[in-house]
């Protein structure tokens, strides 16, 4: 990732990438996705980490070391562990060592997935963790499959298993201006939800927002700001009070 | 759900790097995107509508509305009874008996304040915020008097006509007999070229040793039992046996007198008051006038019987005080609800006292605080303290000297007092033990959301502790708390004296240039050899532990001598009255009579300090990056051409406040070897030398005399504060913060300070507000002393400077205190708005 307004134009990258992938320009550095191998030696000596890597590769003990140093915090937060993403569930073998590693010292572990996964591992994960934070974007599964690239069948089977299950769960609506605000579709997630089996989840409505813009730039993709924009005070008001209709528990936020 | 900690643990951690909102909207005007809008009472206030300004009812609108628009300005009247007095009587009379004639002849004859609409009553000088000055301490030049009336910042106006009078009065009489003179004729060269230099400050060259605060006595005696008390003590001396029995006698003779003082004081008051209700018509303000001059004949002679008579009762004790001798960090009435409870609690439950009826008389006494500007300070002093605040400080909650909860309806009342006034004075701070109940600790943080940067927060376990290993009894150790800033002692039984803050970052840069300040080429120090010689780490640590003990013992040599000008020209024999042992031992507060006497060293700039070292440690013996010519090249030339080299440092370095035992264990070496050179070292007073790590204003000043440092700091740029983090350099998120905090040992000081600053919107919701109590808790748990909050974002700082008039009531939290942001300099402006902003927990 790199941040224009950061750099001092200092050329250290420029010097030490191994492919000539990168180049200064009057308005900074400009990498050439072609050549760039993904080493990271360029943000090994950028001064002031305007290059940078994201992500680290840690192991379950490197993992736990951080997280154990939050220990006396949690305790008195009542707090724990979410384990997110990108969506974890793709990369469950690590997740579940994760979630074993937590159990053990007792920390309280929850997981935030957009549901899309195999059923079989859902629940293996499921039954190592204590709470769940899960998507519900859209009930219509063509609009669905439009909007994210995937139908939501299996997204609901795995909400319903889950439910059914005795799992917690916060279900989590991303709410957008003219994609899923309408009447229509949240009738219907209030009605899907309302019928679920087991606990009573908590519905947390989140008004779209466009804090990734800043991110996209850093990793010099193009956003697309406008398409998608925050639904007025007053739809966000209505959405409530359709859940409040069919007796389930929603807020703004969360 | 989301948990104030419940860690992300992303197979992609992006969401650390979320950009702020401010960020997303770009570079526009920081009026519009400031989450807090000029003239706007606070973040989460009402509008006033058509009320004058903040307050439960119309009195107490009037009132506050008064103290807050007037202006400071000086008052020469106890100057000119003092030098007359002296002229007259100096010789005749032991000190002590002399400084309590002084004062009773000032009570006697000052000039009162009677303010419509006042329930509490009593004021230093004539009109509010009118200051006296302390001529057998500072005696104020033509000049100075001259520069107060003009600087920009913390003016105190005086007529030229009382400049006259000063001029041929006041000042030819104490040339060569003031405090201040006495000590800088004494000190030696060593000792005066370090404090130019700027390597520490003296707190006691132009004010009295203060900190004074009060135990629960004078709710329980008034100053006929005092009397009573010092006669018996003076009928017991053995003058045969007891070496120090005149010399006591002499003491308990002016205690005796200044209980007069006191006493007069107040009659006074009384009669004016009988005197205004015989001319009054209205009934209810007749009945209100009489209750009044009632109040004031019984209190202080005797110990009050209603809240009304115990708020009074306080008041007159501060008054006096700071009327005989204004200490540093003046007066204090401790734990103010739980010395008020009984009083509550009788006349709630005969019916005698509304809860609105106690609320206004808090109220009241709140906008006298506030009337009483601090005395101005000249020279070194006055850069380094750049405030009107004379930080007296309500502590509310903690414990009680039986180790139970001592929060009560009155610790809510004042907690409302703290919000709906919000004044620079007094200040608060609530006391969180794991006994205190939530409801309380969730009112606080409240209080704290609005912003003004009060009240501020302490662990009663952990100051219990540190008073118990100074080896205070645990009664008095529960019993006491915080007096201004940070700073704590046992009330009512403690002089605890901080004699200086100690400029820890220029003993560093001392250090890199063999003892010699690099600002002006004069050596300063000790020798400890040139640092392009040493081969490894442990020799430049060496060097700068060399420089550390010889400064601190040059600070603690003068300390003591000042110590003793105190103890034999300037006795406070009112304060010794009401400070426990003062009478028992015939002692003055000033002369070891206190159970108690501890002087303070304060230490600042840890997180400099530490992102110094460990700049050198990393990169020139360890990493070897860049060799020590580099990097000493580079701080003379303030990183001028070398941005490179600047910029790798400040990304590049593991510094202070990120949970990275890399730079805490430099942290933890250098607190250490700091609480070594310090502690346990006697004074004068049969006490000792301790240490707390507090900066005040200082850390602005201490940074304007400094180049460069090798962690990146620019030359003049402000050091750290406190015990916080380097400003930009926890980049770890607050709980990173207080793990680093928590690796040192708090308990082995008097205090620690800690600034954290949250965006207003992420503490919108009831929730939010229940996550900062769990990081307070968190942070006593593991050993915490004390953190503080300013809750405003850098938008509306901004916002605050380029509109000062629109801003006129943005407090701020400077250090230990909070401050009106436009009566700041624009250093200490640039100072908060650097401060790490956090955009979550």
């Amino acid at each position: 990732m790199y941040s224009n307004d950061k750099c001092i134009s200092s050329g250290e990258c420029v010097k030490n990438c191994p492919n000539d992938a990168l180049t200064l320009t009057p308005d900074g550095i400009v990498t050439n996705a072609d050549l760039c191998a993904m080493c990271g030696k360029c943000a090994d000596v950028c001064p002031t980490k305007a290059m940078e890597m994201t992500g680290q590769l840690m192991t379950t003990d490197e993992v736990m070391t951080q997280i154990k140093k939050e220990t006396i915090l949690m305790d008195t937060s009542e707090g724990g562990v979410t384990f997110s993403g990108g969506e974890p569930l793709l990369h469950h073998k690590f997740l579940i060592e994760m979630l074993d590693a937590c159990g053990k010292e007792g920390i309280h572990r929850c997981i935030d997935t957009t549901g899309l996964a195999n059923s079989n591992i859902l629940m293996e994960v499921a039954g190592k963790a204590e709470h769940f934070l899960y998507d519900l974007k859209l009930m219509d599964s063509a609009k669905h499959k439009e909007w994210t690239g995937v139908p939501n069948e299996k997204i609901l089977e795995n909400l319903k298993l889950l439910a059914a299950s005795g799992m917690n769960m916060n279900i989590r609506i991303p709410l957008i201006k003219g994609v899923n605000d309408d009447d229509e579709n949240i009738y219907e997630s209030a009605k899907f939800i309302a019928t679920l089996e087991g606990k009573k989840p908590l519905v947390n409505i989140l008004p779209f927002h466009n804090i990734a813009a800043k991110k996209y730039e850093k990793l010099g993709v193009h956003y697309e700001k406008g398409i998608m924009d925050e639904p007025s005070i007053e739809r966000q008001k209505r959405v409530l009070e359709i859940f409040e209709e069919h007796g389930v528990n929603a807020m703004i936020g969360g | 759900m989301e948990n104030i900690n419940h860690i992300k643990v992303g197979i992609d951690p992006n969401g650390a790097n979320l950009p702020s909102i401010k960020e997303l909207l770009g570079k526009t005007d920081s009026i519009q995107t400031a989450e807090r809008n000029a003239a706007s009472e606070g973040n989460f206030y009402e509008p006033l509508g058509d009320k004058i300004g903040p307050g439960m009812n119309s009195r107490v609108q009037r009132l506050r509305k008064l103290s807050f628009e007037a202006e400071p300005s000086i008052s020469i009247e106890r100057a000119l009874h003092q030098t007359a007095f002296y002229k007259e009587h100096y010789g005749k009379h032991s000190i002590p008996v002399l400084r309590a004639l002084t004062f009773l002849d000032h009570c006697e004859k000052k000039t009162l304040y009677f303010g419509e609409d006042e329930l509490i009553v009593g004021e230093r000088g004539p009109v509010p915020k009118a200051v006296p000055t302390f001529p057998e301490l500072t005696c104020h030049s033509v000049e100075d008097f001259h520069v107060l009336n003009s600087r920009d910042q913390q003016r105190y106006t005086t007529s030229q006509e009382d400049i006259n009078t000063y001029a041929k009065e006041v000042i030819p009489y104490w040339e060569g007999r003031t405090q201040r003179e006495r000590i800088f004729n004494h000190v030696p060269d060593t000792w005066k070229r370090a404090y130019e230099a700027g390597l520490f400050t003296e707190f006691m060259e132009q004010r009295a040793p203060g900190h004074t605060v009060l135990d629960g006595k004078i709710y329980k005696k008034g100053m006929l039992d005092f009397k009573k008390e010092i006669q018996d003590h003076i009928d017991s001396l053995d003058y045969m046996m007891d070496a120090e029995a005149n010399d006591k006698a002499e003491q308990l003779k002016a205690m005796a007198i200044s209980c007069d003082a006191s006493i007069v004081f107040a009659e006074r008051h009384a009669d004016l008051a009988e005197e205004r209700a015989q001319t009054e018509s209205d009934p209810a303000k007749k009945a209100e006038l009489l209750k009044i001059a009632e109040v004031c004949r019984w209190v202080p002679a005797n110990a009050p019987r209603t809240f009304h008579e115990a708020v009074q009762m306080y008041w007159f004790v501060h008054l006096g005080t700071i009327t005989e001798l204004n200490g540093w960090d003046a007066m204090n009435p401790g734990h103010f609800d739980q010395h008020l409870t009984p009083f509550y609690e009788k006349e709630i439950a005969e019916g005698t006292l509304t809860r609105e009826e106690a609320k206004e008389i808090i109220c009241c006494m709140w906008v006298k605080v506030n009337n009483h500007t601090a005395p101005p300070k000249v020279g070194i002093t006055a850069k380094e303290s750049g405030t009107y605040n004379d930080f007296t400080n309500i502590n509310i909650g903690g414990l009680k000297s039986d180790g139970s909860n001592g929060v009560s309806e009155v610790s809510f009342i004042l907690l409302e007092a703290v919000e709906e006034l919000h004044l620079l004075q007094p200040g608060s701070s609530v006391h969180i033990s794991p006994k205190t109940p939530d409801k309380f600790l969730k009112a606080a943080c409240k209080v704290i959301r609005q912003g003004h940067g009060y009240p501020s927060v302490f662990s009663p376990e952990t100051y219990i502790t540190e008073m118990i290993a100074m080896g205070k009894s645990l009664t008095d150790a529960r019993e006491g708390g915080c007096s201004g800033c940070i700073e704590v002692g046992a009330f009512g039984k403690e002089a605890f004296v901080l004699t200086g803050y100690l400029n820890v970052p220029k003993i560093v840069e001392i250090t890199l240039n063999n003892g010699v300040d690099p600002v002006t080429g004069i050596f300063v120090g000790t020798e400890s050899g040139d640092p392009r010689t040493f081969k490894t780490y442990q020799e430049l640590y060496d060097a700068f532990h060399k420089q550390v003990k010889y400064i601190v013992d040059l600070k603690i040599t003068v300390s003591n001598y000042i110590d003793t000008m105190f103890a034999k020209y300037a006795p406070a024999p009112f304060l010794s009255v009401v400070i426990e042992d003062c009478i028992s031992t015939g002692k003055d507060y000033y002369n070891g009579g206190p159970r108690y006497n501890t002087n303070y060293i304060q230490c600042t700039g840890l997180g400099t300090v530490t992102d110094s070292l460990s700049t050198l440690k990393y990169h020139v013996f360890e990493e070897k990056t860049f060799d020590m010519d580099r990097i000493l090249t580079a701080v003379a030339n303030n990183f001028k051409d070398d941005e490179i080299l600047r910029q790798t440092i400040v990304n590049r370095t593991p510094f202070f406040g990120n949970d990275d035992d890399y730079a805490d264990d430099i942290a933890l070496q250098v607190y250490d070897d700091l609480v070594k050179a310090i502690d346990g070292k006697p004074n004068i007073k049969g006490g000792e030398f301790h240490l707390n790590m507090l900066s005040t204003t200082c850390h602005v000043y201490f940074g304007k005399v400094m180049g460069a440092t090798p962690n990146g700091r620019l030359a003049a740029k402000s050091i750290s504060d406190g015990t916080s983090p380097s400003h930009g350099c926890d980049t770890n998120g607050p709980s990173a913060v207080i793990r680093s905090l928590t690796k040192l040992d708090h308990t082995r000081s008097g205090g620690t300070l800690l600034n954290q600053r949250f965006l207003p919107s992420l503490l919108k919701r009831d929730e939010d507000i229940a996550k900062l109590g769990k990081l307070i808790r968190s942070y006593f748990t593991l050993g915490g002393h004390h953190i503080q909050f300013n809750i405003v974002d850098t938008a509306t700082l901004k916002a605050a400077q380029e509109n000062p008039e629109d801003y006129k009531d943005l407090l701020v939290r400077m250090a230990g205190y909070s401050d009106y942001f436009n009566d700041m300099n624009p250093d200490l402006q640039q100072e908060v708005i650097d401060r790490t902003e956090n955009d979550s927990f």
